[in-house]
């Protein structure tokens, strides 16, 4: 049909060819994969480029454009550093899901329809749910069976919504809508859970902490991500989307002040990194668009990056709670900086890729004159210091002497990480030729003196808040109940109380019945001779001559026939 | 932080700590001193007052630590608690 390659597919026989693979062609395999799949998707011109049919549908798995390759090029990138950083010490049925789950990311960003965009969607969380379950602990097992379920019915939401513009429209391709009727909710909702918008926020943190050190960073990457560009695709400027980021930017940073352990701290400021993207595209001018898609890039980056150096702890030390780390500066050096550098891109400290992206979105917010929103999103901007970039570093690699004196990275783990920070500083310093790549054509620039100074006294003063408040944030061995609560609590406790009684009554019920059959087995033993003897003494227990038994249906077939007519 | 005497770490040591803290407040001070010779931009009356940002943010932060503290007694559970809650039955 066409002598084009889906660069989703690259990936994906990648991904199946890690299995029978061993020793030094799989390590091939999962490095040269992603670099033939980044190679591919900057091949991918502007428009439809493949069709397919499909049913009654002309699909169209691959469509190209600005915002999809800027998309499916950070999915590739981080699949090829993902793979870098776990290839040596990772499970090879992590990283063949992980790859496949990377690949269905970038089908997902070239999906020219609602169709393709939901057979790769639903690939994502079947593969996705694999990576969590390859932390092989019990703890790992039951959240993934959560993490799989909320995915099940987030794609049946969006599966409703999807059946439902198909047929109201008559058209299955990916265009612009707002949030109007049954249909486009459905979509919306469908979406947003994969967003992990609230009020279904709380399965991210649940699931990707409890994955392996190799696996978190692979989760932290795409789910949420694709989740910003469909909306970025379907809902721009949908206004419901401000408040919805708001809620998740200000969610994530409570949660991760109350938290101990360090990868949860990490996955609860996704959410408030997501929260950034979800208002930037329900503001939905260029500029906040450009600001949505720029800050995406450069977030899988820098959270990649601080998931990495929480993994090398978890993978040196086996330990992952603040209140049994600390101290870890004096023998890994070069983690602590690499967390450093993660930890001050996502508060987007000046000459960071945090900057540069995310001062687009508050720029769009000042440019439409939302001033509430922009001084909710400067509040969070400080915030997001407060909880991950102090926090995290301080509580795991300084604070008090845990004792520990783990050795520093092993060089593939080390190898990645330098990589991701190179590239949060790069995107930090020269953001000029970055730019160039956003969907919209922009001249903005991103370092101004006023404002750099503006951002520097609310972050180093933030930074002063966190040392004189650091009494109050003393590490709990505690966990923060979510909304989760309510299905893993109350519906059960709920649940097994119904059942409870359910049992009652059926018992009583089974009770009867046993009197009710066994006084009928009386009667039936004393005139009809039925049951356990093989002595037959009532009248339908005799041995009939066939004859006689042709005559009876004779004259009841009669009877009936008669009564048929008479009625 | 950290205050065994023994520690081989230059920045475990109480002297190194109470430098860092004055660097930390000259720091602060200078990025308040800026605002005399570089103009910040304002977009609604007052945040181009002389240490808005400074303010703005060290209170903000304040506001978050204490209602994540409030919220912490609503919220906090032991850590085993969804363990122990799996065992009820």
């Amino acid at each position: 049909m066409t002598e084009f390659l889906p660069p989703a597919l690259i990936l994906l026989v990648g991904a199946i060819l890690i299995g029978p693979l061993r020793g030094h062609l799989r390590s091939a395999v999962v490095l040269v994969a992603p670099l033939l799949t980044l190679w591919a998707v900057w091949q991918v011109p502007d428009g439809v480029v493949t069709t397919a049919p499909f049913l009654d549908y002309v699909i169209e798995p691959v469509e190209g454009s600005p915002l999809r390759r800027l998309f499916a090029t950070i999915f590739a990138l981080m699949a090829f550093v993902g793979g870098l950083y776990a290839f040596r010490q990772a499970k090879w049925y992590e990283l063949a899901a992980g790859y496949a789950y990377a690949a269905g990311a970038v089908g997902v960003s070239f999906a020219g329809d609602l169709i393709t965009l939901f057979i790769f969607w639903e690939m994502m969380a079947l593969f996705s749910t694999v990576v969590v379950w390859s932390g092989g602990t019990p703890a790992a097992r039951a959240a993934g069976v959560r993490y799989a379920i909320m995915h099940l019915l987030g794609g049946i939401i969006l599966k409703v919504g999807i059946e439902g513009v198909v047929v109201h429209t008559g058209s299955i391709d990916i265009q612009p809508m707002l949030a109007t009727n049954f249909d486009t909710w459905m979509v919306l909702i469908g979406i947003l859970i994969n967003a992990a918008a609230p009020p279904l926020s709380a399965w991210l943190a649940d699931a990707y902490p409890e994955s392996s050190p190799t696996g978190s960073v692979f989760l932290s990457a795409f789910t949420t991500k694709t989740a910003v560009l469909a909306l970025i695709l379907l809902f721009p400027g949908e206004p419901v989307l401000i408040w919805v980021g708001i809620y998740m930017v200000m969610y994530g940073i409570i949660y991760a002040l109350l938290e101990n352990d360090a990868r949860r701290i990490l996955a609860y400021s996704i959410v408030n990194q997501v929260g950034f993207m979800v208002c930037a595209i329900g503001i939905g001018t260029q500029m906040a668009l450009n600001g949505a898609a720029a800050h995406a890039f450069a977030h899988i980056i820098y959270k990649g990056l601080l998931f990495m150096s929480a993994g090398v702890v978890v993978y040196r030390t086996g330990k992952s709670k603040c209140t049994d780390l600390g101290g870890l500066f004096r023998t890994m050096p070069l983690t602590t900086i690499c967390g450093i550098i993660g930890a001050l891109s996502i508060s987007s400290f000046p000459l960071t890729s945090g900057f540069t992206t995310k001062s687009m979105i508050s720029e769009a917010a000042v440019d439409e004159g939302l001033v509430l929103v922009y001084m909710l999103l400067t509040a969070a901007s400080a915030g997001v210091f407060l909880h991950a970039g102090i926090k995290f570093p301080w509580f795991v690699f300084f604070q008090k002497d845990s004792g520990l004196r783990p050795k520093d990275a092993p060089w593939n783990m080390a190898a990645a990480m330098v990589i991701f920070a190179a590239l949060c500083i790069l995107i930090g310093i020269f953001p000029e030729p970055f730019y160039q790549f956003l969907p919209y054509a922009t001249d903005y620039v991103a370092y101004k003196p006023g404002k750099v100074l503006f951002y520097l006294q609310l972050l180093l003063f933030s930074g002063l808040a966190f040392f004189l408040l650091l009494p109050l944030m003393r590490r709990t061995l505690t966990i923060s109940l979510d909304l989760d609560w309510l299905w893993r609590v109350l519906f059960y406790r709920a649940g097994s109380v119904l059942l409870r009684v359910l049992a009652s009554i059926g018992g009583a019920i089974e009770t009867g019945i046993r009197t009710r059959v066994s006084s009928l087995r009386d009667v039936a033993r004393r005139y009809l001779g039925f049951v356990e003897s093989n002595r037959a003494h009532g009248i339908f227990a005799r041995t009939w001559q066939i004859g006689t038994t042709a005559l009876w249906i004779a004259i009841l077939l009669s009877v009936y026939v008669l009564t048929y007519f008479i009625s | 932080m950290n205050d065994s005497q023994k520690d081989d770490a230059w920045l475990a040591r109480p002297a190194s700590i109470r430098l860092l803290w004055r660097v930390f407040w000259a720091v602060l001070a200078l990025t308040v001193a800026a605002q005399l010779v570089i103009k910040v931009k304002g977009y609604f009356g007052i945040d181009d007052w002389l240490a808005f940002g400074a303010v703005y943010g060290f209170l903000a932060c304040v506001a978050m630590v204490l209602v994540a503290k409030v919220l912490g007694y609503l919220l906090k559970r032991d850590e085993n608690y969804y363990a122990a809650e799996d065992e009820r039955d």
